[in-house]
Parts: structure tokens; C-alpha cells; sequence
């Protein structure tokens, strides 16, 4: 049986466009030391260290070792997950998997990136299957979001005014986080008429590329009650995975076999599995891996937070501020700061910090018992942690 | 460990020094096919079938940002839980076991693959070295690990007969295993006669390019019992990291591993590994890490490992067989190299290592290394 796993530190590095103050060991650094001092433990109270990021942004390779003097790995055990944008919740989970296995007590698990330091363009490019994609379609993550907010709004009735709000609510909820990158003061009309990148997307619909790292401790339950008062519980995770050979089959284009995209699957299974029948009812609050404002629409509306169609609607609303009925990615979300491989672990972090009642200036107004961090990746990966306070 | 935890069944291709006519997916679809038709597991979705898998790749030798999804394309990893590990196949198979024992899971599908054919291995070694200060000198594995035979046989008094016959020894042994790239009938003065590529390492005792890939079941102890009738127990397993910067170890020790190795060797409650451990397979890139790597893993004192090979005690039919496979000197990729030596270690308890096995052989290490002049090591020990 799984030991009971809880996340009793967490550390950040605030986001930037770029840090050359700091090298990426340096940058990781002050994240490790913000999450040991936010658990008050010291580097030799930790049994293993995980680090990781996605290699190819910056041109380097096994960097788990490259940088085990900052993340303090030198003579402990650790290793490094990869698996694109779900890299930081994947972290997660292998920490998770090795307190609950028993193995250890204490884990420090680490992501980081630095995407000034390389082309994220290109990198990206390098993502599509080298024989048959990369010749073929030249694509970036750019022409696959659009393409996917093309649908979006032909299906629903969405219009631009509605992404706008989105990105107007991230603006709003991102200057109230010291670690978020973009703390811009927007109008929907400031989205509306900045320039256009790959129709209907424009400069303000999508993601910043940014610096960052971000850090957490995860401890079993028998070591969680001496360190901390105010653990955050692991309830329950999730990792769907699909396949994606080629294009048609990751629903980035039209779909002549149309089929269930991951986020469907993996809610599913994670709510029954947890009694959750009205998971915008049950689940305070939501971290959720929106890398455009059409994506945090459309993921609203798969992972069941509400139905289908309906997620521009709650957000004319003004459902999903800090003070709705459905919170939103109060941290500012990705579209404030997107440091990509340590994005899907801030969202946990965040949902945690929220958990807490830690998240300052960005708590959001009703008291939270539960919440759920998303991460996406290309080849439509997806990764739910499902936090709370008690058990 | 809370629960013991067995191997099933596990699966290799040939090695082979190109691979020309295969997609890296295809490359592993040979093993992962012929490993679930071994155990008759299949990909279902009731529960009744592989549950999870962990697969292992490097986004810089698959050339490709996200080459996990070359791997789980074929690991079965659609619309299901699967990971992707990239610090080398043996790590895949720790956090295998990890999952495993946390209860989530009955059975796993490990894999690791790797096509060094297609990518310049010293461009993306290069790429292991910081980028600020020690990248632009062009080093690349092969140049560091040149500094780490010199420092090591000089502190040490190993001589370059020493490391030598590490090379005779395991090219030989490369003739009894089928899945080997490179068997080959050495001498000595064949080895030190072989052109220098980097000061003291000769061709003959590096490890040549390689692809391939190697795939296996674990399961836990219940399932494992149904899913075979001779399965592999693993008894301990660790892993550990050094400091970075070559100037801030001793190259001529590996602290790293020792400090796994003890954690293993903990866990598997052996007091004595030279006389409770009967084969080892270990991953020596480079002719010298084979005698280093044993006085870190505590077979001798340190400084002895020269005196170990000469005294023929590592030799097929003697009291401390190492690397029966041929070792990664007779040819396997980075990244399967440490899955490989576990499935290599698994066969020889099971007694399938055909003309390469150890008679009564009980129990077995499988060692695996990474990074720049060993880093990283990981060692396990399995029983029958």
C-alpha cells in the first residue's frame, strides 16, 4: 500500500524574460534553498534529489549532473524524468512515487528553464517527428494553438472579446504574484489590438517565453507531522499519456477519428476515483496549463469544470476571478509566466501555496480545502494533482 | 524494501554499430513485442494487462525535444500512465520499482533505446560540460575520461597491460552472447598496439558506437510468481551522484560509487560482496573503468583492481565473473547500457545465459554509470 505523501516546502524563483544575473545553477539555486527554508529543513534532511528541465532549450545535456553542486544532489541518490511539458508535474509524481514506495522520506524534486538562453521557435520544431512532420509542416506550438482556437470558436460561438477577458484576468491576477513574469495592466481592447502572430492568436492571446525555477519538498506522512503543521496532501494523481505519431492523431488538427483527448480521459478516471461528481463545486480552485487563452477555455470545458461551449460564457461572467465561483490560475498562469520546464510543477506549487492560504496578495477570496494542478505537453500529454488540506 | 519485487521477463536486440533501416520507435518495437508475447501481458485497459510503463530515451541522442514519445508510442503508453526517464535505462528501472512498490501498479514494461549511429557522440558529450567555462576546451567523455585513467594509474601504479587485459577479457567473453556487437580474439599487445585517441586510451579500449534497445517486465511478487516460474528478485537497489566539476573529485576514487553501492548491498543485507556475490555486470565505457569501478563497488581495496585482473579472479570460470556479457566495451548504446547489464544479471540467475553462463550463480550485480567521468552510478543487487 502507498504511504500517505504530503508537499511541505515550496520555493520559486521569481519569472523573467531573462536572467543573465544568474546561471541556470545559480537560478536553481535560490529555488532549492526558498523550498528547504519553506520546510525549515537543512540539504542533509533530504534523502534524494530530482532535477530537470527540458534539455533542448538551452543546448545541454544530462544536466541533472551538470548541476548537482546548486540543486544539492552531490553524494545522494536522484534522477530526471522528461517527458516535454508535463516534465514538472512528472517530477512531481516520481517524487511522490518514491516517498509513497516507501524508498524515502524526504524528496526534493526540482525544475528549472531558461528559454532566453536558447530559440524556443526551432526547439520546438524539433518536437515533430524528424522523417515525416518536421519536412512536411514546418510547424511550431504557435500554428497548433491557433489552429485548435479556430475550432474553438467555430464550435462554441467563442469570440475574441472572450480570450481577451481571459488574458485580461491573468494580467490582473499575475500582478499580484512576486514570482509571476508579466505584470502587465491590460484592457480587453489592449489584446484586442495587438498584433496579430498565427490568426486568431495574437501577441497578448499566448504564452511569454520566461526564466525560472521552481522547487517543492515532499515528505511521508510519518515525517510530514514533525516538519510541518500546514502540509498539502497529495490526494491523488494522474498521468495520461497519448499517442502521437502524427499529426491527425493528437487533435491538433481536424480529426477524421475523432476520440477522447487525454484531458477527458484523465479527469474522468481522477474524479470517479475520488467521489468528485461537480468538480467546479467540490474543487475550490484550479492551476491549469493554459499555454494561450483559448487553451484555458477549452481545457476548462475537458476537464469537466464545466460543459461544453459554456467556458467563455462563465468567464463574461466574471466566474473565474479571484473572487468567482470557479478560480482560475489566480497565480496569473502560464500566460504570465512560462519557464516551460518548470511550468507544470508551479502550477502545483501554486495550487498548493493556495491549499496553504499562502498565496498572499493572490489568494483567492473562498477558503480552500481541495484544488487541482493541470499540466499539458506536446503529444497531448496530461498530468491532474489533486491536492487538499486533510486527508 | 517493503515488498519484493521481480523480474519477469526481459528482452535485447543484437547490438549492432548501425541500425540504418529502423525508426528509433521500431528499434523498440522488436523488444517490447517479443518481451509481452514472452509473458503472453498485453495492453489492456481493465487491469488485466501491462498497467504502467517507464521508458527511457535522451531528447539529444533521438535528436528530437520530446523523444519520449517515440518510446511511448510502442511502451503502450496511450490514453494510460507511463513515464519517461532520461539518466539511462537502470534509472528507469529504479523508478519502475518505485511504482511498483507504492502499490500502483502490479505490473510495469521498462524500456530504454538508443541509436548513437545518429548523432555525433562527441558533439552531444561536448554538450555535457557547462556552457560558461569548460565547454568551448571541447572536451567531450572520451578526452575527460583519458584524464581520469591518467590520474587513476598514476596514483594507483595501474599499467596500461592492466587495462588491457579488462579489454581481452571481455571482447572473449563477447563470443559466447548473441546479442553482442563485437566479439573479438585479443591480445594484449593487439589492445596497446591499437591507435591512441586520447592519452593513455587506445580505439580497442573505448566503447565502440552502438544501437539497440532491451525491454523487461517486472511485476510485483504475486503477479511475478504467476507471470513465470523462475523470476528475478531484486534485493537492493541505489543510485548516487558526485560533484560536477572535475576538479573537485578525486578522479582516481568514485565516492558516488561507493556510496551506492553500500546502500545496495544495505539493503540486500550483504556483508561480504566478494564472497556473497557470484557475477557482476558492470558498465565500463572506457578500458580502466572496469578495475576502478570494483574497488568502488568494495571487491578490492582501493588501488587493487590491477592486481584483481591479473590474479584472473574476474575471468569467466573463476570465483568473481565479470561482465560474461562481453561488458560494454564489446558494444552497447548509452542509455540501454545499465537496463542491459540488469537483463544480462537476470539471465544469468535464471540460467538462460547459454555459453555465456556462470554455474550457480545466486545472486548478481548490475551496475550502471553516467556522466562525465562517472558522475552518476546505480547498482542493484538481484537473486534468483
Amino acid at each position: 500500500m502507498a504511504r500517505r505523501v504530503a508537499i511541505v516546502g515550496i520555493g520559486q524563483t521569481p519569472h523573467k524574460s531573462r536572467m543573465p544575473e544568474l546561471d541556470a545553477g545559480e537560478m536553481i539555486n535560490v529555488a532549492v534553498r526558498a523550498a528547504l527554508e519553506d520546510a525549515q529543513l537543512s540539504i542533509r534532511e533530504i534523502d534524494q534529489v530530482l532535477l530537470s528541465n527540458m534539455e533542448h532549450f538551452e543546448g545541454n545535456y544530462f544536466v541533472e549532473g551538470m548541476f548537482s553542486d546548486s540543486v544539492g544532489s552531490y553524494l545522494k541518490p536522484g534522477l530526471k524524468t522528461q517527458v516535454m511539458g508535463t516534465t514538472g508535474a512528472s517530477m512531481v509524481t516520481t517524487a511522490w512515487y518514491f516517498v509513497a514506495s516507501g524508498l524515502f522520506d524526504t524528496v526534493l524534486t526540482v525544475t528549472y528553464q531558461k528559454q532566453h538562453e536558447g530559440q524556443s521557435g526551432p526547439v520546438l520544431q524539433s518536437a515533430a517527428e524528424p522523417s515525416y512532420d518536421r519536412v512536411l509542416t514546418g510547424h511550431s506550438a504557435m500554428y497548433i494553438f491557433a489552429s485548435l482556437a479556430q475550432h474553438y470558436m467555430a464550435e462554441t460561438g467563442c469570440r475574441p472579446e472572450h480570450a481577451a477577458m481571459v488574458r485580461v484576468k491573468a494580467a490582473d491576477n499575475g500582478r499580484r504574484n512576486p514570482f509571476a513574469h508579466l505584470k502587465l495592466e491590460l484592457t480587453v481592447e489592449d489584446v484586442l489590438n495587438s498584433r496579430v502572430l498565427v490568426w486568431p492568436l495574437r501577441l497578448l492571446d499566448i504564452c511569454p517565453t520566461s526564466a525560472g525555477a521552481c522547487a517543492l519538498v515532499l515528505a511521508s506522512e510519518e515525517r510530514v507531522r514533525k516538519i510541518t503543521n500546514k502540509p498539502v496532501w497529495i490526494r491523488d494523481h494522474i498521468a495520461v499519456h497519448q499517442e502521437g505519431f502524427t499529426l491527425s492523431v493528437m487533435h491538433y488538427y481536424p480529426d477524421p477519428f475523432p476520440r477522447e483527448t487525454t484531458r477527458e480521459v484523465a479527469s474522468k478516471k481522477l474524479y470517479a476515483r475520488n467521489g468528485i461528481t461537480d468538480p467546479a463545486k467540490e474543487i475550490d480552485v484550479f492551476e491549469i496549463y493554459e499555454p494561450s487563452t483559448y487553451g484555458e477555455l477549452q481545457y476548462m470545458e475537458d476537464l469537466g469544470i464545466c460543459g461544453k461551449g459554456e467556458a467563455w460564457k462563465l468567464v463574461e461572467k466574471g466566474a473565474t476571478t479571484l473572487e468567482g465561483e470557479v478560480p482560475m490560475n489566480p497565480s496569473g498562469g502560464v500566460l504570465s509566466a512560462n519557464a516551460i520546464g518548470d511550468c507544470a510543477m508551479v502550477r502545483v506549487a501554486e495550487a498548493a501555496l493556495q491549499v496553504r492560504g499562502d498565496a498572499g496578495e493572490h489568494q483567492i477570496a473562498r477558503k480552500v480545502n481541495t484544488a487541482m494542478a493541470h499540466g499539458f505537453g506536446g503529444r497531448g500529454y496530461t498530468t491532474l494533482h489533486l491536492l487538499s488540506k486533510t486527508l | 524494501m517493503t515488498e519484493r519485487i521481480g523480474i519477469v521477463a526481459t528482452v535485447q536486440t543484437k547490438y549492432e554499430e548501425s541500425k540504418p533501416r529502423l525508426h528509433p520507435s521500431e528499434l523498440l518495437c522488436e523488444v517490447v513485442e517479443e518481451v509481452m508475447s514472452e509473458t503472453g501481458l498485453t495492453f489492456t485497459r481493465d487491469g488485466t494487462g501491462l498497467e504502467d510503463s517507464v521508458t527511457c530515451c535522451s531528447d539529444h541522442w533521438d535528436g528530437q525535444i520530446g523523444s519520449s514519445k517515440n518510446a511511448q508510442d510502442v511502451a503502450g503508453g496511450d490514453l494510460r500512465e507511463s513515464d519517461n526517464v532520461s539518466t539511462g535505462g537502470a534509472n528507469a528501472f529504479f523508478l519502475a520499482v518505485a511504482r511498483l512498490l507504492s502499490g500502483s501498479c502490479d505490473t510495469i514494461l521498462v524500456t530504454a533505446h538508443c541509436k548513437e549511429s545518429q548523432g555525433q557522440v562527441g558533439l552531444i558529450e561536448n554538450m555535457g560540460f557547462d556552457p560558461i567555462y569548460h565547454r568551448m576546451l571541447g572536451l567531450d567523455f572520451l578526452s575527460a575520461a583519458a584524464l581520469q585513467a591518467n590520474r587513476y594509474m598514476h596514483k594507483y601504479a595501474i599499467t596500461s597491460e592492466q587495462c588491457a587485459k579488462v579489454v581481452v577479457k571481455n571482447r572473449g567473453n563477447a563470443k559466447n552472447n548473441p546479442f553482442s556487437q563485437a566479439p573479438l580474439d585479443l591480445t594484449v599487445d593487439d589492445v596497446l598496439n591499437s591507435p591512441v585517441l586520447a592519452f593513455p586510451l587506445k580505439v580497442l579500449e573505448v566503447k565502440p558506437v552502438s544501437d539497440g534497445a532491451c525491454a523487461m517486465i517486472l511485476a510485483t511478487e504475486s503477479r511475478a510468481k504467476k507471470l513465470t516460474d523462475k523470476p528475478v528478485w531484486v534485493k537492493g537497489i541505489a543510485n548516487c551522484y558526485d560533484s560536477y566539476y572535475l576538479g573537485d573529485r578525486d578522479l582516481a576514487d568514485c565516492a558516488a560509487l561507493t556510496n551506492a553501492a553500500h546502500r545496495a548491498y544495505r539493503m540486500a543485507e550483504i556483508t561480504n560482496p566478494r564472497k556473497e556475490i557470484d557475477v557482476v555486470e558492470l558498465s565500463e565505457y572506457y578500458s580502466y573503468q572496469e578495475l576502478l569501478w570494483l574497488e568502488g563497488l568494495g571487491f578490492c581495496n582501493k588501488g587493487e583492481g590491477g592486481k584483481l585482473i591479473d590474479s584472473g579472479v574476474t575471468g569467466m570460470d573463476r570465483e568473481l565473473p565479470v561482465n560474461p556479457s562481453g561488458g560494454l566495451l564489446s558494444g552497447v548504446p548509452t542509455m540501454v547500457d545499465g537496463l542491459s547489464r540488469i537483463a544480462e544479471a537476470a539471465l544469468q540467475l535464471k540460467g538462460e545465459g547459454g555459453a555465456r553462463q556462470i554455474s550457480g550463480a545466486r545472486t548478481a550485480l548490475a551496475h550502471s554509470v553516467m556522466g562525465v567521468a562517472g558522475q552518476m552510478h546505480f547498482a542493484t543487487i538481484l537473486e534468483k
